[in-house]
């Protein structure tokens, strides 16, 4: 009875959304803000991926709002996690299989690179701070779950976050005592396309890419061990 | 057999409201915590391609400019920003999920939601000092002999 | 042609969105999960959005994955070999 009501309740759910997303103008939305900012970004901000305009230019404080989350959510699993007595009470763990050895052996470097690069071209392709970071931290956790010798230094990897954090509302702050808006873009635009462009935007995204990959790192590893 | 264009719209419109509505489903019907967890999931993934649909405009291409001039028309950047955003909010979510439920298991034994509701019920009342409160479906309640449930197991010596 | 294949992927994913729900064996309801997120990010690719499709990839196919498999280890309900009830 009670899957029954549910399954009423989730079709019920399903007609009222079609409803309302038919008469929604899908497929030739009239872009209020989205048109202006596609016109401006060039000249304003002179990346070349206008979403990475958006997220850190535009709309700066949500990326804020999101890495906040993002901290509270690690930092809470971590302190929920770690055992009782400390760090100094921790399983002994074992070496992988041998796949796994050689395959972080090999991957440790190239996903490291392709991490680092993915954060640092986020304003001239798709990528930037947040999925370069998860790449980074694919990297230290590949590593740590081969072998068993490789400890995760929870402090150090605090510290990077710290000042990664630290460094992204600096950035902001700066804007804000030069006398524009909190997190408005710095420094010259530069041309569009070039890999020193788009003001103080690759520095916020580094900023980010770093504080992410510290952070899941660190996640990933108080869930493995 | 050809379709026409405006319906790759519709499919993808019935796509994103049957995720929604599969993972309201598996919210409503799961026992185990993990599996709410994983319909949770769905249901934010079903919210995030309507949001994204949202902005898609015909013909229209993503919203990076390769050389200088931008070509033809573009899609909508902000839902795509928005969306980047509750991505990694969701991911962040189920990492504090599975953190409470590791420390749930520890304390409880079980993650069934049902078996889990009387527990609690029965820890709050005798923390409390209360009798458990018994309602007219269920005066008087005591559990069946041979169905008693299973002692809390003491927690690992965190002291406040 | 571009809508057989937007179809067909709507259609696995749906499919795969019901067997999490289905399934037993909670690492096969992960799989799915992570199934499902994997064909979202290519239909993140046809709505023109590389973005949301790179991070619905890395993020969600990947990293969530990741962090309920691990989870599972630690909750010790992982089960391979027998595919028994782990409910």
């Amino acid at each position: 009875m009670h899957k029954l009501a549910s399954l009423l309740f989730a079709l019920g759910l399903a007609f009222l959304l079609m409803g309302l997303a038919a008469q929604l103008p899908l497929g030739a939305t009239p872009m209020g803000i989205g048109a202006d900012i596609l016109q401006r970004t060039p000249s304003e901000i002179g990346s070349a991926n206008i979403v990475t305009a958006v997220v850190l230019a535009y709309r700066g404080i949500d990326t804020l709002g999101e890495l906040t989350i993002l901290f509270a959510a690690a930092t809470t699993a971590g302190m929920v996690l770690s055992p009782a007595g400390g760090a100094a009470v921790r399983k002994a763990r074992e070496d992988a299989g041998l796949v796994l050895r050689a395959g972080s052996d090999l991957l440790f470097p190239l996903l490291l690179m392709v991490g680092f690069y993915i954060v640092l071209h986020g304003h001239l392709t798709p990528g930037g701070g947040f999925q370069g970071g998860v790449v980074l931290a694919a990297a230290f956790f590949v590593s740590f779950l081969a072998r068993a010798e490789k400890q995760p230094s929870h402090s150090c990897l605090s510290l990077i976050e710290a000042v990664a954090g630290a460094a992204f509302i600096g950035i902001g702050l700066a804007a804000l005592l030069g006398g524009g808006a909190f997190l408005q873009p710095l420094l010259e635009t530069g041309s569009v396309g070039a890999l020193i462009s788009a003001g103080s935007l690759p520095l916020l995204y580094l900023a980010v890419g770093l504080k992410v990959g510290a952070e899941l790192a660190s996640l990933l590893a108080h869930l493995a061990e | 057999m050809t379709l026409n264009p405006p319906d790759l719209i519709t499919i993808l419109a019935a796509g994103s409201v049957g995720l929604i509505a599969i993972g309201t489903i598996g919210l409503a019907v799961s026992r185990h915590l993990l599996r709410l967890v994983l319909a949770l999931g769905l249901a934010e993934a079903g919210a995030n391609l309507l949001l994204v649909l949202a902005g898609y405009r015909w013909d229209a291409v993503a919203p990076i400019l390769t050389g200088a001039a931008p070509a033809g028309a573009m899609v909508d950047p902000i839902p795509q920003a928005l969306v980047l955003t509750s991505i990694v909010i969701g991911v962040g979510v189920q990492a504090l999920a599975v953190a409470l439920m590791i420390r749930i298991k520890a304390a409880y034994g079980t993650l069934d939601i049902r078996e889990l509701k009387v527990l609690l019920e029965r820890d709050i009342c005798a923390e409390a000092g209360i009798v458990p409160p018994s309602s007219i479906h269920r005066p008087n309640y005591q559990p069946p002999p041979g169905t008693a449930l299973p002692a809390r197991v003491a927690s690992t010596g965190e002291s406040a | 042609m571009m809508a057989w294949m937007v179809l067909l992927l709507v259609a696995l994913m749906l499919g795969a969105a019901v067997l999490v729900l289905v399934f037993d064996n909670l690492v096969a309801a992960i799989a799915a999960a992570s199934v499902v997120s994997l064909l979202l990010s290519l239909v993140f690719v046809v709505l023109a959005a590389p973005d949301v499709a790179l991070t619905e990839a890395a993020v969600g196919a990947g990293l969530s994955g990741a962090v309920l498999a691990l989870g599972l280890r630690r909750l010790g309900l992982i089960d391979l070999i027998k595919g028994e009830n782990n409910a």
